[in-house]
């Protein structure tokens, strides 16, 4: 299987790699919009912040590539906030792929911002989550949040607010934690996207 | 529910975890990676390493190390020790760890942290703080503590709340908070020194030093408002094994993630 990981400036890319590499797969980094358009499968990583990294993209050219690929696709993390509609997070318009947009937590003062650690996942029976057992912990680093629309698939809970952790739309996937981090079910929902969907 | 999370960590000197690690079927002790393996099987949420070598020119090793690490496991890791610039930070980054830890040089120069949360992303800036008790801090009937440097070694005159909230402020992404004066001790964690830190600062803080029963592991996180707990000899020696743990403390309403 040809799996492509969109280079762009947001990091962490190599938890990626090795998640893969621990299934099985190897995958090819790239900006290159031909090699991204011959994969079989795309997936858009991300820590960083959502301005900056809508600029490079749009500097590449990358953002209208992304939006038009046809192959199943998942964002992670800010991958999974930059397919959104806009984020809060210095205001910048987005991909679009999904019908929402991305907000800032604001929470009773008790609760930290990021939401960062292992939070539970409510799914639906979408073929992401196949083979999965019945507790659903995955590992989670956001600051910004997408509210729950009618492309959620998977929900978390955080200071009172049920987010999107996981969201489908035709192709195009996103999860908000980190399925490279989260330990097995992480990887069951990795091998989902590559095998299932 | 957000769960707490429980940390192991790892000294590691030369590539290789120090301390008489004595881990059920482990084929050499001494292998951090194999290590790190079983603790994230056996439920540990995240691990730490800190690296204790003495020479620059074996921390290429520790490097060496990180990215085999990133390579084996699939949970988050923290690396800290020696870390002196934005490009050991870099590196380190690069090999595949989640966050870095700093704490001499952050006190050192304060601007650091600014420096790597803007480069780098708060979320992978973790600032440990050595506390101990200092009775000249003591101010409205309260305990006062004093940020340490250099091990433990070195005292800085700066108060350890303040030094928090500062930290807290420049963008770290999270407090690694141990009590020098609990540490090795095994009577429980800095509790209300733990409270006091995590009401003070609107980031995650992992409680450290102390620990030497489950029961103290249950007091940080609910009286000590902990998001985390790290402890190292304890797990080693197997006076407490996480896997137990982790129950004792969801039979006493505490969140923990279940595998």
């Amino acid at each position: 299987m040809n799996i492509a990981i969109v280079k762009y400036n947001a990091g962490n890319i190599r938890s990626v790699l090795c998640a893969l590499s621990r299934l099985g797969y190897e995958a090819k980094v790239t900006d290159d919009p031909k090699e991204l358009n011959e994969a079989d499968r795309v997936i858009f990583p991300g820590v960083g912040e959502a301005s900056t990294a809508m600029a490079y993209l749009k500097e590449k050219g990358l953002d209208e590539v992304l939006r038009n690929l046809k192959q199943p696709f998942l964002g992670i993390c800010l991958g999974m906030q930059l397919m959104s509609k806009f984020s809060e997070e210095h205001d910048t318009p987005c991909l679009g792929m999904f019908d929402v947009d991305c907000v800032k937590f604001v929470l009773p003062k008790e609760y930290k911002i990021p939401h960062m650690g292992w939070n539970t996942i409510t799914c639906n029976d979408d073929s992401l989550f196949a083979n999965l057992k019945e507790e659903r912990w995955a590992y989670f680093v956001h600051s910004y949040y997408v509210p729950k629309c009618e492309q959620t698939i998977g929900s978390t809970e955080y200071g009172g607010i049920e987010f999107s952790s996981v969201l489908h739309k035709d192709n195009f996937y996103g999860c908000q934690f980190h399925p490279e981090k989260s330990g097995d079910v992480g990887e069951t929902i990795l091998k989902n996207f590559l095998e299932e969907v | 529910m957000l769960a707490k999370r429980i940390i192991p960590c790892l000294d590691v000197r030369d590539g290789r975890t120090v301390k008489g690690i004595n881990f059920i079927n482990l084929r050499d002790a001494g292998d951090a990676v194999e290590l790190a393996e079983a603790y994230s099987r056996y439920g540990a949420d995240e691990l730490t390493f800190l690296d204790i070598t003495a020479t620059v020119e074996n921390r290429g090793t520790f490097r060496t190390l990180v990215r085999s690490i990133a390579d084996h496991i699939g949970i988050p890791f923290t690396v800290g020790g020696g870390i002196r610039t934005e490009d050991d930070v870099a590196a380190l980054l690069d090999s595949g760890a989640d966050k870095i830890s700093i704490n001499s040089q952050a006190v050192a120069k304060a601007s650091v942290i600014d420096d790597l949360a803007l480069r780098f992303g708060s979320q992978c800036v973790v600032c440990a703080i050595d506390a101990r008790r200092n009775p000249a801090f003591d101010k409205d009937g309260q305990d006062g503590w004093e940020v340490y440097v250099h091990g433990g070694r070195k005292s800085t005159g700066i108060e350890v709340i303040s030094w928090a909230k500062e930290a807290y402020s420049r963008g770290a992404g999270e407090i690694l908070l141990t009590s020098m004066e609990h540490d090795g001790v095994k009577q429980g964690f800095a509790v209300d020194l733990t409270r006091r830190v995590s009401e003070a600062v609107g980031i995650p803080v992992i409680a450290s030093g102390g620990a030497g029963t489950m029961e103290h592991f249950t007091e940080v996180f609910t009286e000590g408002k902990a998001d985390a707990a790290l402890a190292a000899s304890i797990f080693h020696f197997h006076e407490i094994d996480i896997p137990e743990l982790k129950i004792f403390l969801a039979q006493h309403g505490i969140t923990m993630r279940k595998q």
